[in-house]
């Protein structure tokens, strides 16, 4: 309770819940269309009962047609509605491609900017569990490649409120991305203060000098935790969580590198092409290469569609091991911060 | 426009189609062959939905336990050249062509001896030396993939064709409407198995469809479509090879709408786990129109075989099981290369 302000504990899935309930409530025209959310199990604890509270109507489960279903989204939007479509998984929304891709992002500029469709595309990144290859992808870097599509990763239960809040209240097509692995997370939260999406962006969330750790969604998390670790071996990471994808701004992680000398990205998707490599390539054509230490590293899942076999599950995703076995490394090897050997 | 063509009437009232099979002009050792067929399946599927409530199964699994006589029948007239595909709710339609248990087990397990190398779990299976080119969870991911199969037959003017087994959910996916298209305008040797278990996961087809007979897609891209009892091993075998006869002929695709419901939950075990659906009556009622019960009980009434008869044939199915999922617990998992090595085509 700091300064008489009143904090409620939730955690990730509820804080979720509770935008669509400050969304319902006060905003007629906000609507939500997906798969699952007359069941219980489909997408957590984030939207329990809310067919019960707001009606069918407004709470729509859908047929299994996540192109039809996302189109129909976009198109009321163009009609003074702020619908929300959700999906369950995002490898399912892979079948609205057209409407996100070709539809929502190009309609502003393809209109000279006269209409633009207030479409919130939620897709949820559901991995592990040996659920395999078709239920496991983070694909947020094929979206933020996209100009007019604005994507956001919330990595905090009050960003997971927030963030929601401000992508439905966005003019422009967002497209957020929430991470079933963060569901558990808790957070004291203050009331809701509406914040427009546009002046949303990256964030430092802890402060240090040796080395800059940056992630989005649940490699932001991990990227905290590892820099909590971290501090035990006496190095010292400040942490940026980006929060925003696109339009991307690394200012905060330019000025961050500047002090460290030193990058690690890490991203819970592949390399080729991807956020970590994006992120990488700003700084560097940014900075000037005397200011880095050493090269920047960044840690992302192996080439490969994700196994089944929980055996090579382990092996898949990078954890806190790898990220703090990479920045030792990448710390101890350039041999500025000797007292990290122990 | 007759809206009762658009609708399933009694096939989808659980109270009717519960008497004995009509077995008249069956050839009883193939009838028990099948018999046999649906047994191993339904106990296969019984002794994973145990394993998973031990919780020795992680990956996720649909049973299609209620399920059985469809796969049986349609497999009857497929031969090892045929391409089938499955979806999510695959395990019978694997089994039913002559997959290996052991290989299903180990699979599920995530073993290297299972069928899909221990790579994919319940939900993605593999069996291309009994013609099973593979089943996927994305809902109707195999239906566009099936027409191509039928068009590659084509092409080779083979006499092969491809089948595609979908849900009555699939058919709200826009690419089963485009396959059927192409299908029926390119004249392809491709069977859709519609499997109309009335359920999409929480959701009975009253919600998601204006009308409950699915083959009314079909027809109106002119396919010639059927709607059958998909708990009468006998019907869906009949129908089955009626189309797949014609499809050989080069009389292009045809629909198999099959009705029947699925006992188990949508994913796992439980029999409960739709939440926020109240099957428990309607699954109470729809157990009477088991498959196996149903021929069992033709069986006993033409004579020649009797309760004696089908413990035996039970128990030496069980047997089997548990030989199989012995062998697949023990079975190694995949090396950690196979991560990187399975990605792409080895170069030779
Ligand atoms: C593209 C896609 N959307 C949604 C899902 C989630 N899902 C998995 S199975 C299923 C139900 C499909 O129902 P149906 O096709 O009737 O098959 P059944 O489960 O009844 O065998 C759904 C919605 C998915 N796996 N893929």
């Amino acid at each position: 309770m700091q300064s008489g302000i009143d904090m409620a504990r939730v955690n990730y899935g509820s804080a979720i819940r509770e935008a669509f309930v400050y969304l319902l409530d006060r905003y007629p025209k906000v609507f939500v269309i997906g798969q699952g959310l007359w069941a219980k199990w489909y997408v957590g604890n984030s939207m329990t009962d809310l067919d019960k509270f707001y009606g069918t109507e407004r709470i729509m489960d859908s047929p299994v047609s996540e192109l039809a279903c996302t189109g129909a989204a976009v198109g009321a939007s163009l009609c003074g509605y702020r619908p929300i479509v959700v999906h369950p998984r995002m490898d399912f929304m892979l079948y609205a491609m057209d409407a996100i891709v070709n539809q929502a992002a190009k309609w502003s500029h393809m209109v000279g900017g006269q209409a633009h469709p207030a479409v919130t595309i939620r897709g949820i990144i559901n991995r592990g569990g040996e659920q395999g290859a078709q239920h496991s992808q983070a694909l947020h870097a094929w979206f933020a490649h996209i100009p007019g599509l604005r994507v956001v990763m919330p990595a905090t239960p009050q960003d997971a409120r927030d963030l929601l809040i401000a992508s439905v209240l966005c003019d422009d097509p967002v497209l957020y991305l929430d991470d079933r692995w963060l569901y558990e997370l808790e957070e004291d939260l203050p009331p809701v203060v509406e914040c427009p999406l546009e002046q949303e962006g990256s964030r430092v969330v802890s402060r240090g000098d040796d080395v800059t750790l940056v992630g989005a969604g649940y490699s932001a998390w991990l990227c905290r935790e590892a820099a909590a670790a971290l501090q035990q071996r006496s190095i010292s990471a400040e942490v940026i969580d980006l929060r925003v994808l696109n339009p991307l701004d690394v200012s905060t992680v330019i000025q961050s590198v500047e002090k460290t000398g030193r990058l690690c990205v890490v991203d819970g998707s592949w390399s080729s092409c991807g956020l970590a490599g994006e992120v990488i390539a700003r700084v560097s054509e940014t900075l000037s290469p005397r200011k880095l230490l050493g090269a920047p590293v960044r840690i992302t899942l192996p080439d490969a569609p994700a196994p089944t076999s929980g055996f090579l599950e382990k092996l898949y995703y990078p954890t806190l091991d790898t990220i703090m076995e990479t920045v030792a490394r990448l710390v101890i090897r350039e041999g500025v911060h000797a007292k990290a050997v122990d | 426009m007759d809206m009762d063509s658009f609708e399933l009437g009694d096939l989808a009232n659980p109270r009717c189609y519960t008497e004995p099979l009509d077995i008249g002009g069956c050839d009883p050792v193939l009838l028990r062959a099948q018999l046999r067929m649906m047994l191993l399946i339904r106990r296969v599927e019984e002794k994973i939905g145990d394993m998973l409530a031990a919780q020795k199964i992680p990956t996720p699994c649909h049973l299609g336990i209620g399920q059985e006589a469809i796969a049986v029948g349609v497999s009857e007239y497929l031969r090892p050249t045929d391409r089938v595909f499955g979806a999510h709710r695959s395990h019978a339609h694997f089994l039913a062509l002559g997959g290996e248990v052991t290989a299903l087990m180990a699979e599920i397990l995530g073993r290297d001896a299972g069928c899909s190398r221990g790579m994919g779990g319940s939900m993605h299976l593999w069996g291309g030396s009994v013609g099973f080119f593979g089943s996927v969870p994305i809902v109707a991911g195999t239906v566009p993939l099936a027409v191509g199969a039928a068009l590659a037959a084509k092409k080779d003017g083979e006499s092969a064709v491809a089948v595609v087994y979908l849900g009555d959910g699939a058919a709200e996916e826009g690419s089963i409407h485009e396959s059927l298209n192409l299908a029926a305008v390119w004249k392809l040797p491709v069977l859709f198995v519609c499997e109309n278990n009335l359920f999409s996961s929480h959701m009975h087809i009253s919600l998601r469809q204006p009308s409950n007979r699915v083959a009314r897609y079909a027809e109106a891209h002119c396919i010639q479509a059927a709607t059958v009892d998909g708990n009468d091993l006998v019907v869906v075998s009949r129908t089955s090879d009626d189309m797949v006869a014609a499809m050989r002929d080069g009389g292009g695709p045809r629909f198999l709408e099959v009705v029947t419901y699925r006992w188990r939950g949508h994913v796992g075990y439980r029999e409960d786990n739709d939440v926020g659906v109240n099957r428990s009556t309607d699954l109470t009622l729809w157990k009477r129109r088991d498959p196996i019960r149903r021929l069992v009980d033709a069986l006993t009434m033409a004579g020649g075989w009797d309760n004696h008869a089908f413990h035996a044939m039970d128990e030496a199915v069980k047997t089997e099981v548990e030989k199989a999922w012995q062998q697949a617990e023990t079975a190694p998992y995949p090396p950690a290369s196979a991560l990187l090595d399975r990605v792409y085509a080895e170069r030779h």
